[in-house]
């Protein structure tokens, strides 16, 4: 499963963060590394970007970058 | 002894109203992510000419992604600042800290400033500060910077920290930890000659940055080395370099927030910012509502507030001038004297300073936008559409300030994480029909289109985004080949835009503009009146067609036959045009010596056609930007060569456009 594909209100855990280069490494940093719970909150009016909340902030990307990064569904608390 | 110190933190953390606060200078603070995009320096309260804050750009980390992350690891290591004042966002601790963790290994003595504390102890959670301090090893202040509260403590700890520095930490663990001190003896030597801090240079070759191996000229067999211990730190780790790196980097930050930093629930804030987004990023009203936003913006700004106080202003200087000729004639001032302040100086400039309601009003709902977090949202509303057209949301953003301004427009590109997507960006936004090119509307429409004003103003903009779609798609797949880049953005939560702040920012562009009009105008008023009342022999003429500028103007005036104006007035009107947009509305007034409305639309009517005035118009919103904002061109773009070539570029599509418009008009009129 990828982050593209959970439906808002998902919250899924990050297992892999692929990709290459410089998006790779701006999306760890951003935060999005293995292991970091992420919930995705609202896709944008056309769409795409995807917005989503983790360590206490909100972050938008793309679906296409999205798509690089593998999860893991968790329960809902 | 002056003593540098350098604030630093990520975007939406206040840094800019810190940096207000720290030194009581003004500067523009917006919630934008990368507003702050120049350099800016200033004295320390209590302590001018002793330490000097420098203000960096807002950034996420210090890898080498962004123009903005360059300049400011390129200050850090070359520069060497005293002191580092790293300001986070309290209520978004874990990804701030992230940075911190990158300044650690710069080895310069760092404090750490948590604002947004209000917003933490309002919502029930709580930061132990004392913890903080002793795990990371450094100062920790609290503040909240747009309260004022906690700033005096700031200066407290500079001071301190600049008379006893302290240790950092040694914070590294685990297998990555064993590899950066294998690593750290291989280069240590090299690192200690150059001046470079060892751990940031091995995080660098880590990282398999391909510059750092050049700067400490790293040979075949060191590196061989350096891959060999890797390979084994990936092995223990089950990660890549680079991942096993940030992950190292979050663990401790994880570890740090355990202890420390207790999060009961999100912020009042952050819970507000996300009611608030459920109606302004709504699936189907979001983008209706932005749009909502927009035209009541340029309806207040050009209609009910601008135009009013537009005419107020127009009398008030219509007044001042008319008084100053009075004078002067009462004092019996040689008559070309009177005539060249009288016509060249207060006719020019005070035709432009008119349009000062405007701009100020424009600025001051621009950055309520920015400064309340709602560009970051038309950035996400918007993203997908610019896409198609191979840009990212965030080019909306100067595309936007582009419709009042194409220098601030062109500056804001800074913002852009790449090169490609950010010279795209400079070379549309001036045909995003800027606000100094209005006047020139108002001329036009209220000598040839009285009863169609609204329509003919929005056509005139819609050909000026349309035609930046057109060359969009047509850059894309000519020179600007290639992906955009990726788009990973902050969406921070929605403030309420202090008061301090938004009033700081219009009256810096007020400033900027009143400047202009009393520099580059008035000089450009000065040269258009000499060239319109004299002839070759320098003698003083009565009538303007036989002047030096009618020669020019009549020189260049059939390039614009086949637009349909070919009036020596028209181009000569263009031409000054080049020094700023408003000087087409005074030079057309002072070649037609048209003293009054009328007259000037009467003599409009025998310089142009309705269909040749609308070409005209086209023209004139597509054609190059003024001197300033080629300025600003050339200093983003780096070149002059990609300077000139971009406003050859705007200039040649104007012409095309306003030609094909004008022939095919011409076939039904």
């Amino acid at each position: 499963m990828t982050l593209d594909e959970i439906l808002p209100g998902g919250l899924v855990e990050i297992v892999s963060v692929g990709g290459e280069g410089l998006l790779r490494r701006r999306l760890l940093e951003m935060g999005l590394t293995p292991k970091t719970k992420v919930k995705v909150r609202k896709v944008a009016p056309m769409g795409d970007p995807i917005e989503v909340y983790l360590r206490s902030y909100v972050l938008t990307l793309r679906k296409d970058d999205a798509s690089k990064i593998a999860v893991k569904e968790v329960c809902n608390e | 002894m002056n003593k540098k110190i350098a604030l630093i933190g990520n975007q939406n953390c206040g840094k800019t109203t810190l940096f207000n606060a720290l030194t009581g200078s003004s500067q523009h603070v917006g919630n934008f992510p990368g507003v702050t995009v120049e350099q800016k320096r200033g004295f320390i309260k209590k302590h001018k000419d002793e330490f000097e804050l420098i203000d960096l750009p807002g950034i996420y980390s210090l890898s080498p992604y962004t123009s903005e992350e360059i300049v400011s690891i390129q200050f850090l290591l070359e520069e060497q600042p005293d002191l580092i004042i790293n300001i986070v966002d309290a209520t978004n601790i874990e990804r701030n800290l992230y940075l911190t963790m990158q300044l650690m290994e710069l080895n310069i003595p760092i404090i750490l400033v948590l604002n947004m504390m209000d917003e933490v102890i309002s919502s029930g959670n709580c930061i132990d500060i004392d913890g903080l301090k002793e795990r990371l090893g450094m100062r920790v202040v609290p503040i909240s910077a747009s309260k004022n509260e906690g700033i005096e403590d700031v200066i407290t700890a500079i001071e301190k920290t600049l008379e006893n520095p302290g240790r950092h930490l040694d914070l590294c663990h685990g297998p990555v930890h064993k590899a950066i001190h294998s690593i750290s003896h291989i280069v240590e030597q090299k690192a200690h000659i150059l001046h470079l801090p060892v751990r940031y240079c091995v995080t660098k070759l880590i990282e398999g940055d391909e510059d750092m191996f050049k700067t400490l000229d790293v040979n075949d067999n060191d590196r061989h080395i350096i891959e060999h211990i890797l390979e084994g730190m990936e092995q223990e780790s089950g990660t890549d370099r680079e991942a096993a790196l940030v992950d190292m980097r979050y663990s401790f930050i994880e570890e740090v927030c355990y202890y420390c930093v207790f999060t009961e629930c999100e912020t009042k804030e952050q819970v507000r910012s996300e009611k608030i987004d459920s109606l302004l990023t709504h699936k189907y009203l979001g983008i209706p509502i932005f749009i909502l936003i927009m035209l009541m913006i340029f309806y207040l700004t050009f209609y009910l507030i601008g135009a009013p106080l537009q005419d107020l202003m127009d009398n008030l200087i219509g007044m001042i001038s008319q008084n100053i000729i009075q004078l002067l004639e009462h004092y019996h001032v040689a008559y070309w004297l009177r005539a060249l302040i009288g016509d060249g100086i207060l006719a020019g400039v005070g035709s432009v300073l008119s349009f000062l309601p405007v701009i100020v009003i424009l600025f001051f709902f621009l950055s309520l936008l920015e400064d309340s977090g709602y560009m970051a949202r038309v950035a996400f509303v918007m993203d997908k559409a610019l896409r198609k057209i191979g840009l990212s949301g965030r080019s909306f953003v100067p595309m936007l300030i582009g419709f009042g301004c194409s220098v601030p427009a062109i500056m804001a590109t800074r913002t852009l994480s790449s090169d490609r997507d950010r010279k795209m960006t400079i070379v549309l936004t001036p045909f995003m029909s800027c606000s100094a090119k209005l006047p020139i509307y108002g001329m036009i429409i209220a000598a040839f289109f009285p009863h169609k004003a609204a329509i003919v103003m929005i056509t005139i903009y819609c050909i000026g985004i349309l035609v930046a779609i057109i060359s969009a798609l047509l850059l894309k797949s000519t020179i600007f080949l290639g992906e955009p880049v990726p788009f990973v953005l902050e969406l921070p939560a929605y403030r309420i835009p202090t008061i301090k702040n938004v009033v700081l920012n219009v009256w810096d562009k007020a400033k900027d503009f009143i400047h202009k009009a009393f520099t580059v105008i008035f000089i450009a008023s000065i040269v258009i009146w000499f060239l319109q009342s004299f002839n070759f022999t320098f003698d003083m003429i009565e009538d303007s067609s036989q002047s030096i500028l009618a020669a020019i103007g009549s020189f260049v005036a059939p390039i614009f036959k086949p637009l349909g104006f070919s009036d020596w007035r028209a181009s000569t009107a263009l031409m000054t045009g080049i020094t700023a947009k408003e000087s087409v509305v005074s030079t057309l007034t002072v070649l037609t010596q048209a003293a009054t409305t009328t007259s000037l639309n009467n003599a409009l009517a025998t310089i142009f056609t309705p269909l040749s005035a609308f070409t005209f118009l086209v023209f004139t919103v597509l054609y190059m930007p003024c001197i300033a904002a080629f300025a600003a061109t050339k200093r983003e773009l780096g070149s002059w060569w990609q300077a000139i070539s971009t406003v050859l570029f705007q200039t040649g599509m104007a012409y095309i456009v306003a030609f094909v418009i004008y022939q095919i008009g011409s076939l039904f009129l």
